[in-house]
């Protein structure tokens, strides 16, 4: 199985079954680093299983997936965070009773101690290191204002940029952000693409982000990835998958969101 | 804070040390117990810190007191240093094994699992004649070193000896709740999915506490042993478990000092109620909880936060 030098991630001919059902099948992509893959599909497309796939969540049934020239495939999830693959997920996932400090502080602790049994007794949760890496996070997705707010009291938008902070804060290559803006108000949403998606720029982070609402997609993606049915139908630039008849036909909002002024063919 | 902190308690141990030919022997006595117990009850604040109730941890404390009383009659051997390291490896041990099945389940299961576990040792303990059955067995009269005290400096000498063992392990527990593995506590109540997604195996984790708790257990079960003399089934039993979670609650989460400050509450409200009423002491005590929960649900170290918020709030 060969890999181009170039692509920081590489899955081939990736499938996934539970028992008779058939969740993905035939996936085969290839993604430079820095890159930001917009993935879209309507619910039970496959998205979500794809993504867990990478993470290590769930085992695939056939294929392999390629991290920086390593093999993956079917390693634990935990590992595979530690290769350098962070995600953040559709409901926030934060430790509510920590303030944003200490959440993002203990996720750079342990971003940084070796691991293992070990290396979480022997490594203090107060180092100094831990403590300059956590406050650059919070600073660069600015929120530096609720620092000290426990995170049961964030608002929604905030939540949702502590949990992919923490998700940033242990500097992983690769990223797989899912539906970053569900939950968000359509005004706020732009705004919170824009914060996360510099941050990530600047920590020079590829990133596959699940996504519904089209705008958002052909704002921030460099390539889209259209599912449907459990597999890619469509892989190219924003303009050219959202404007393929085929996504058009089969994912809904697509046509409503692009094809204004273009009355599309009943 | 963790460095004053330390201070502060290496002071009161200190201190409590150099009083203790000044203390009447009732004193010392019920502080050595007190003491031993102490040690348990901060095994179960190592697992509460994690959302985890163990109502089974009288187990460790009963491996710990019958190692210590069995090795000196089984080998003769009777020297404290040796037998309370014996006492603290051998419950250390079991929680190894134990942690494998315990570190996967959580709440009202990981509490009853752990109740059951000390029923099954209580049981054949009580089923083994030769170990005294439900009378259990004395303990033979320790020595420190070659040095044998008698009666009232054997009690003395018992008294620091708990004073020095906990000293190291509240020492050793406050280091390990400012390490990773120590922090990660609240998080996992809070949200096990996400320190999973950090990296880290929540299974191992937990199971790390578990042993602590084991060994912590095993320490104040081998105090306990020597400074009763005398070890019995009862030491397993559900209701010295359910002492323990007591004065856990009594005492609360967050601080290691609170776990003694919580004991020697504890036994000092047993024994005079036991004193002034012994046909309603367990009333005096199940009061004394249903006030704790009322009014300092946090247990009595919330005390210190909130005099501290004060002296705060008026400076």
């Amino acid at each position: 199985m060969s890999t181009s030098n170039s692509a920081i991630l590489a899955v081939h001919d990736l499938e996934k079954t539970f028992g008779s059902l058939v969740a993905a099948r035939d996936i085969t992509v290839s993604v430079p680093a820095e890159q930001t893959v917009g993935v879209i599909g309507a619910n039970g497309a496959g998205k979500t299983t794809f993504i867990n796939m990478i993470t290590g969540h769930l085992t695939p049934s056939k294929g392999s997936i390629w991290f920086e020239d390593k093999e993956i495939t079917g390693k634990p999830s935990r590992e595979i965070t530690r290769l350098g693959i962070s995600r953040s997920f559709q409901v926030a996932q934060i430790f509510p009773s920590l303030t944003v400090f200490e959440n993002m502080r203990i996720a750079a602790a342990i971003a940084r101690c070796s691991g293992g049994v070990l290396g979480n007794i022997s490594t203090p949760v107060h180092s100094g290191a831990a403590t300059v890496e956590a406050e650059a996070t919070i600073d660069l997705f600015q929120i530096g204002r609720y620092r000290d707010t426990p995170a049961n009291a964030l608002p929604q938008g905030v939540r949702k940029l502590l949990d992919i902070g923490m998700a940033v804060v242990g500097w992983p290559r690769l990223l797989l952000l899912d539906e970053p803006t569900s939950g968000i108000s359509v005004e706020e949403k732009f705004d919170l693409m824009n914060v996360v998606m510099s941050a990530l720029k600047t920590r020079k982070i590829t990133v596959l982000f699940v996504e519904h609402d089209m705008e958002i997609v052909a704002r921030f993606a460099d390539r889209v990835l259209a599912f449907y049915d459990g597999t890619v139908i469509a892989d190219g630039t924003p303009t050219e998958t959202l404007d393929n008849p085929r996504v058009q036909e089969l994912i809904s909002g697509v046509r409503l969101k692009t094809s204004t002024g273009r009355p599309g063919h009943a | 804070m963790g460095g004053r902190g330390q201070l502060a308690g290496g002071l009161m141990f200190l201190f409590a040390a150099a009083a203790a030919p000044l203390l009447p022997d009732w004193v010392v006595s019920l502080v050595t117990i007190a003491f031993a117990n102490a040690l348990v009850v901060l095994g179960l604040v190592v697992l509460w810190r994690a959302g985890l109730v163990s109502f089974g941890q009288a187990l460790y404390y009963c491996i710990g007191a019958y190692a210590v009383a069995l090795t000196a009659r089984w080998t003769g051997f009777t020297d404290v240093f040796a037998l309370v390291v014996i006492g603290g490896v051998a419950a250390g041990l079991m929680a190894v094994l134990i942690g494998f099945l315990l570190a996967r389940y959580r709440e009202i299961f990981f509490a009853m699992l752990s109740l059951a576990l000390s029923m099954i040792l209580y049981g054949v303990l009580v089923k083994s004649e030769s170990l005294g059955s439900t009378d259990g067995f004395s303990v033979a009269t320790p020595t420190f070193l070659g040095y044998a005290p008698h009666r009232d400096a054997l009690g003395l000498a018992l008294y620091w000896l708990t004073l020095g063992v906990d000293a190291i392990g509240a020492m050793l527990v406050g280091v390990y709740f400012r390490s990773v593995a120590g922090a990660l506590a609240a998080p996992i109540r809070d949200n096990e999915i996400r320190v999973e997604f950090l990296g880290v195996s929540v299974t191992s984790i937990i199971h790390i506490k578990v042993v602590i708790a084991g060994i912590l257990g095993g320490l104040g079960g081998a105090l306990a042993a020597l400074a009763i003399g005398h070890v019995d089934p009862n030491m397993s039993y559900w209701t010295t478990s359910g002492g323990f979670v007591f004065v856990t609650i009594l005492a609360g989460s967050g601080y290691v000092a609170a776990a003694f400050v919580g004991s020697l509450v504890f036994e000092a409200v047993r024994s005079f109620a036991f004193d002034v009423m012994p046909q309603l002491w367990q009333m005096t005590l199940g009061s004394v909880l249903l006030l704790t929960i009322l009014f300092l649900p946090d247990g009595l170290g919330s005390l210190v936060a909130r005099l501290k918020r004060r002296g705060e709030a008026k400076s």
